[in-house]
């Protein structure tokens, strides 16, 4: 694995987003709260770029019928094309929970039972903040 | 919303993507005034003072909020209008990146067969044909349109088809499938005359507003319903072609169902099959079992397709259908876009994705 600096930590503030060539490839790196995420911006279902599509958070049920909470404030991609989410900090789909198939999902299921995982997942790469560069790991 | 580092071009990597026809492209006007300067004086007034009132009740737009802003992808607006709207956009997104050879346009906003007003409806679809030739199809020969038709009324519909019959850059004729009567009923007949007698095989797009509930159980609570109740609206509507004899009586016909899925049409037909033996005396204007009809006169474009949980499965609704009926479209500009990569659940053998991406439609367009 190389690493890769691309910038300054305090270029990209919290909630906002650096889109960047990583050995030959577009990554969209998004610091959530002071932490770092990078997604290859690609996405795995059809091929949009991740980079246009909107952040969002997660409208969950609660345990009642009409209980909702929106959860995960800006921590959600939207894919710009048909929409499918996906999780920034693990780049893990939403979608279709019952096409589990990889093993990955297994790891996921150990995260609470309400969340769900689908078949795709958008790659991520390891994004560090050292002596305030931004690094990935690819 | 990104902060974007230089990047040096990269070819999307080694990947050779292939010619395609794309069966349902959908340009729109950038602003509903840009419209004007194809109407008459009295008919630009019209549309000033009073606009169209669609065939549905108390209400502007479509009857379900969509999936995303305008229903497209959120990389598809231009700089400027609506997505749709900018010919070079749509070039450099879509029929250069995507390697369209063929693209077939379909215009379904504004609906202009719904308006109820059916002077207005004439007036209107006369003005996006000019426009669509003025705008579009004059400027890239690879863009062919389809004839937009005051549908709800068959003789002035016939005669629109009459007017552009032998056109080079119009290659169908297009009807919505939400109508005011199933399209098999005789006031729709002059429109299928006047198509055979053309040449052209007639498109109808899912959408559009017959007043009815959009589903066959009324009116339901989501888009999502409304997305999937396009299967049966269609369902209907070629029962209705069939049964009423519409294809016996209009051998000529070649009709194109767009964008309302594909995998139910195998079971609607042994479903007609089998009531068919039993109740012919019913219809004895029919000469031949019901899939005979569809199997001669019926193509399917393939967006948005089903994808069976067992993706093998998509093999047998191909078998049943007809590779030969298919028809790849992307939606191109709307939201539920297929990319011509990575849409097709399945890998299909050369020859199969030879016909369905390409030859099908140069056979069905080209020949007239």
């Amino acid at each position: 694995m190389a690493r890769h600096v691309v910038g300054l930590a305090s270029a990209v503030a919290s909630g906002e987003r650096l889109v960047a060539e990583v050995a030959g490839r577009k990554v969209v790196i998004f610091n959530l709260g002071g932490e770092f995420f990078g997604l290859f911006n690609r996405c795995p279902h059809q091929g949009g770029d991740l980079c246009l599509g909107r952040t969002t958070g997660l409208v969950e049920a609660g345990s009642e019928p009409g209980e909702y909470s929106y959860t995960r404030r800006g921590e959600i991609l939207r894919c710009p094309w048909h929409g499918w989410e996906f999780d920034i900090r693990t780049g893990k789909s939403r979608a279709e929970p019952g096409r589990i198939r990889a093993k990955t999902y297994e790891v996921e299921v150990k995260r609470g039972a309400e969340l769900f995982d689908g078949p795709y997942q958008a790659e991520n790469v390891q994004v560090k903040v050292e002596q305030d560069y931004i690094v990935v790991e690819v | 919303m990104n902060r974007e580092l230089p990047t040096r071009p990269v070819p999307e990597s080694t990947i050779v993507r292939p010619v395609i026809a794309d069966c349902d492209i959908h340009p729109c006007l950038a602003k509903p005034s840009d419209i004007l300067p194809y109407l008459s004086k009295r008919w630009q007034e019209h549309a000033m003072t009073y606009g169209m009132l669609p065939r549905h009740g108390y209400q502007s737009g479509p009857a379900y909020p969509k999936g995303q802003p305008d229903a497209a992808r959120l990389d598809s607006w231009p700089p400027d209008g609506r997505p749709g709207s900018d010919l070079s956009f749509m070039q450099k997104q879509h029929l250069d990146t995507n390697k369209v050879e063929l693209g077939i346009m379909t215009v379904i906003a504004p609906a202009a067969g719904a308006a109820q007003n059916l002077d207005y409806s004439a007036a209107l679809a006369r003005a996006l044909n000019e426009w669509q030739v003025a705008e579009w199809t004059s400027k890239d020969s690879r863009l062919k349109a389809s004839i937009v038709v005051p549908y709800e009324d068959g003789k002035a519909a016939a005669a629109e088809i009459d007017h552009w019959a032998g056109h080079k850059d119009f290659a169908q004729v297009l009807v919505l499938s939400r109508t005011a009567e199933p399209l098999g009923q005789r006031r729709y007949w002059p429109i299928y005359e006047a198509a055979q007698r053309a040449k052209l095989p007639i498109g109808v797009h899912a959408f559009g507003y017959g007043g009815y509930p959009v589903t066959a159980g009324g009116w339901p609570s989501y888009y999502i319903e409304e997305m999937v109740g396009h299967a049966q609206c269609c369902q209907s509507l070629l029962t209705s072609m069939v049964l009423e004899g519409v294809f016996e009586r209009f051998p000529g016909t070649r009709m194109v169902l767009i964008e309302a899925g594909l995998a139910w049409l195998p079971s609607l037909g042994w479903r007609l099959d089998k009531h068919w033996a039993r109740m012919r005396d019913e219809t004895p204007h029919l000469k031949r079992k019901p899939t005979d009809y569809i199997k001669e006169h019926v193509w399917m474009t393939t967006q948005p397709m089903e994808e069976p949980e067992k993706r093998k499965h998509f093999h047998d609704i191909v078998e049943w259908i007809g590779i030969d009926r298919l028809l790849f479209a992307t939606d191109y500009p709307h939201w539920d876009f297929d990319d011509p990569l990575w849409a097709v659940p399945v890998k299909l053998d050369d020859a199969a994705r030879q016909a369905l991406f390409l030859d099908n439609a140069r056979s069905l367009y080209g020949a007239r």
